[in-house]
């Protein structure tokens, strides 16, 4: 398990909101009534979108989990794991979720059967005391995502704490990867903009023809659904230098209210952390379904899945339905019935993508979607 | 010649037809012999008024070969009877005297006494006191089958240690087995139809001894005698009728030889059959004997009397029940009496749910005629049908497609009645009429009710078992859990363990 030294202050006093908590518990018990914890309800049903800061913002919804024969073995996980945490903090530990699923295999009739079951009492418990899973010595085991490009980060050294200029324009063909906290980072940087791209194939193509340099920008692979390590990268490097973030995923329902809309806005399952972990400032490059038309793409049927998600965010995503813009493109999608991958554009010429349409996008910013 | 033609009816008779009178194996031979002879000690007990004690008992005397011992605490037999109990074999039986009575079931105990007879060559043997003034006797008697008449051989003084009593002794071929179709499971369910009975077996094994209590001191009422009832008549019934009757004139025989029929529905029943009242029964011809029928099923006549019924009462049933079976929850339900083809009848069901009884398996089913298990052609009865036929599942069993439900049960199904449609000449399984198999499936739907709410209240008890067991399993871990955050001491982790249980079994609302 890897240790670091944590500096950060909420430390103890994450231990001694774990303690009350648990003496507020304790005391409910002692007076023969049944305890309860209240938990803000992670979903997007219990956000509001906030567009002048640009993300999502919780609601005051709670769910109280009181103590009956359904919710005693939840209750007790959860009891579990804040005592876990607490032990993490003390001890200036960290566990990953993986590792807290394993740990909880010596809880006998308490464990977890299930890692998706650990992650899910993780998350209430960073949401019931409204911190960063980090603070509760939690770390995720996925990667943050990929940069090359028109960046020096600053880190440290964890033995000598001696200063570390990391270059992300000698990876050659392969790219630095965002660590999973993001906090300790400087930037340095003479970049135009922040290319955000959804598949490693993508990111393959423009970092071996070196588009970061004749764009001057930074690229940055997300791999799917950003981590919030990514986010979090993305937005202070954003915020520091004032960089424009352009965000260039495939043309579906995925890649539009989930990849794209966490991004920008954030989630709905870790609301209270949204704030931190958005990038307000991110707008949308391609590929659009108006895209699929102009460049004559070959795409694919939508699935039921792809439509059941667009008609879902049409109705139940805060973000989609502040944007008319994006409601248009939704409906669009969902009436062509069709959708379409980033590297289809290899259909017009391998270097197409290179050549003709980011330059073409990038000549009409104001065309990109907000 | 004449002589010798009626020794070969005798034995002929006997041999060909041992498969309709219950002795075509072994083993059933055994059943049958014990069973004509508690038939006629039941019979002859309640008709005088006697609670029955029966001591039964089966001794190996050489390979495949039994001595069969039945004693009752009977009225006993004077020596007059005797050729009317043992000869019935040739006598033809009362068919138009209707009553309730277990008789129906074979043709009597000297089949039995004959079949021993054929195949060990050796007398029955009746030894019975009539009354504390009298000596008791033991009489061996063989069936003359020259004359088809028993003959006593012996007939001597004896010591008898109660004031009355009978005990028959039948050596036979035979075979002892346990199961199903054994004399083990006919003496159980014996003593379950008829819970006023007092049963001791020893059977051929040392260990082969049962004990069955009485369960009820109340012997079951009086079932009387009725006349036959005339939508049941058919002609050539009716044809023997007007041969057999002492009435002169048509309309008197009508109005004496069956029930329900006065001056007046007589008077109807001759008019629609264009027949003279005066006329003598004996000259009706078949032709007028079927238009007396045809006329009988035009005109309206009430339905037969009931009292000639003697069912054997959901209390009893009951008190049955709980005396032979561990179980959980019993019920009963007994039926008015209802009349197919112009005979009452009346059906009975009870169950006994639960206990120790396993419960992956068909629920056990015992049939019931007159009082007496029916332990064969269980496939072909009505009984068996109607049960199949239930929609078990609405009542909390498992039951798949064309079988019996299962579950931790037995049921128990009787129909009683002044003449049970058997479907053959062996009497082992019910004929499906309409009628029997409407009443038997209004009685069990009856009964299910009465099952499903024991079985989802049990259900209900489970669930909350379960839930308790549940909660307790992960309380402990609530304990642990705030004792590591809390720093407390193991007391103090008990405490909360233990508050906290009784807090959740108080708030537990079940």
């Amino acid at each position: 398990m890897p240790s670091k030294k944590s500096s950060k202050p909420a430390a103890s006093s994450v231990a001694k909101r774990i303690r009350a908590e648990a003496s507020s518990i304790r005391t409910k018990i002692l007076q023969r009534k049944t305890p309860s914890m209240k938990f803000p309800v992670r979903s997007l049903s219990n956000v509001i979108y906030r567009p002048k800061k640009g993300h999502f913002e919780i609601k005051g919804r709670k769910k109280e989990r009181t103590l009956t024969v359904g919710t005693v073995k939840t209750f007790a996980q959860t009891l579990r794991m804040m005592a876990f945490s607490k032990e993490l903090v003390e001890t200036d530990d960290i566990a990953t979720k993986r590792e807290a699923y394993y740990v909880s295999k010596n809880w006998d009739d308490a464990r977890f059967n299930e890692q998706p079951e650990s992650d899910t009492v993780i998350d209430d418990v960073e949401a019931l005391f409204g911190v960063n899973r980090e603070q509760l010595g939690f770390i995720p085991e996925e990667k943050g995502g990929d940069v090359a490009g028109q960046l020096v980060v600053i880190d440290h050294d964890r033995e000598t704490g001696e200063s570390l200029r990391i270059d992300c324009t000698r990876f050659g063909s392969g790219a630095y990867s965002i660590p999973i906290s993001v906090e300790q980072l400087k930037f340095e940087t003479s970049a135009e903009f922040i290319l955000a791209i959804e598949t490693a194939g993508m990111f393959q193509r423009l970092v071996k023809h070196a588009y970061w340099r004749s764009a001057n920008c930074i690229l940055i692979s997300l791999g799917g659904v950003p981590t919030r390590a990514c986010r979090r990268f993305i937005r202070r490097l954003a915020d520091d230098h004032h960089l424009p973030v352009y965000v260039f995923v495939d043309g579906d329902p995925y890649g539009y209210s989930n990849i794209y809309r966490t991004l920008k806005a954030g989630s709905g399952n870790a609301a209270h952390l949204n704030e931190f972990f958005c990038v307000p400032q991110a707008r949308f490059l391609g590929v659009t379904p108006d895209d699929i038309e102009e460049y004559d793409l070959p795409t694919h049927p939508l699935k039921d899945v792809d439509v059941k998600r667009a008609k879902d965010a049409l109705k139940n995503d805060p973000f989609i339905q502040h944007h008319r813009l994006w409601q248009e493109a939704l409906q669009k999608q969902i009436r062509m019935g069709v959708r379409v991958e980033q590297q289809a554009l290899a259909k017009h010429g391998l270097n197409f993508v290179i050549d003709e349409y980011l330059p073409r996008k990038m000549a009409n910013k104001k065309a990109f979607l907000p | 010649m004449a002589a010798r033609q009626r020794e070969i009816s005798v034995s002929e008779f006997f041999t060909k037809n041992r498969h309709l009178l219950g002795f075509d194996s072994p083993t059933k031979a055994l059943l049958t012999t014990i069973k004509e002879a508690v038939d006629n000690s039941l019979d002859a007990c309640e008709e005088a008024g006697i609670l029955p004690s029966l001591e039964i008992a089966i001794q190996p005397v050489a390979e495949s070969r039994f001595r069969v011992e039945v004693r009752d605490n009977g009225p006993g037999i004077v020596r007059a009877q005797i050729p009317k109990i043992f000869g019935k074999l040739l006598y033809g039986s009362k068919f138009h005297r209707l009553r309730q009575s277990r008789g129906q079931q074979g043709i009597g105990i000297s089949a039995a006494g004959m079949y021993g007879q054929l195949t060990t060559g050796k007398p029955i043997v009746i030894e019975s006191r009539t009354s504390r003034r009298k000596p008791a006797h033991r009489y061996e008697l063989v069936i003359d089958t020259l004359r088809n008449q028993p003959v006593i051989k012996k007939d001597l003084e004896v010591e008898w240690d109660t004031a009355h009593g009978t005990r028959v002794t039948i050596e036979l071929e035979g075979t002892y087995k346990k199961g199903r179709h054994g004399v083990e499971t006919y003496l159980r369910q014996t003593a379950l139809a008829n819970p006023h009975v007092e049963i001791h077996f020893q059977g051929p094994g040392e260990e082969d001894v049962l004990v069955f209590r009485r369960a009820s001191v109340h012997l079951p009422t009086e079932a009387l005698e009725i006349q036959p009832h005339p939508y049941g008549v058919e002609v050539g019934l009716l044809l023997r009728m007007l041969k057999e009757t002492q009435a002169r004139r048509l309309n008197t025989f009508l109005q004496t030889e069956f029930s329900r029929i006065g001056p007046t529905l007589a008077q109807r029943i001759v008019d629609g059959a264009e027949l003279q009242p005066k006329s003598s029964p004996k000259r009706i011809t078949a032709e007028g004997a079927e238009k007396l029928v045809a006329s009988i099923r035009q005109v309206r006549i009430p339905a037969p009397p009931t009292n000639c019924l003697s069912p054997i009462g959901e209390d009893r049933l009951l008190a049955s029940l709980k005396e032979q079976i561990e179980a959980d929850f019993y019920a009963a339900v007994s039926r008015s009496p209802a009349v197919y083809r112009g005979n009452p009848f009346q059906v009975e069901v009870a169950l006994a749910y639960g206990g120790e009884q396993p419960a992956d398996n068909l629920i056990s089913l015992y049939r019931f005629a007159n009082r007496v298990p029916l332990l064969y052609q269980q496939g072909g009865c009505a009984l068996f049908k109607s049960v199949l036929s239930t929609n078990w599942k609405a009542y909390g069993l498992q039951q798949s497609r064309g079988a019996l439900p299962s579950g931790p049960m037995i049921l128990m199904a009787h129909v009683a009645s002044v003449w049970v449609p058997f479907t053959s000449e062996s009497k082992e399984a019910v004929a499906g009429y309409d009628e029997i198999i409407r009443e038997m499936k209004l009685a069990l739907q009856e009964l299910g009710r009465k099952l499903s709410q024991h079985v989802k209240r049990a259900q209900r008890r489970r669930d909350a078992d379960r839930k308790r067991a549940y909660i307790e399993q992960y309380i402990p871990h609530i304990g642990i859990a705030l004792q590591d955050i809390l720093g407390l001491s193991k007391k103090q982790e008990a405490e909360i363990v233990d508050t906290l249980t009784a807090t959740l079994a108080r708030s537990r609302k079940m």
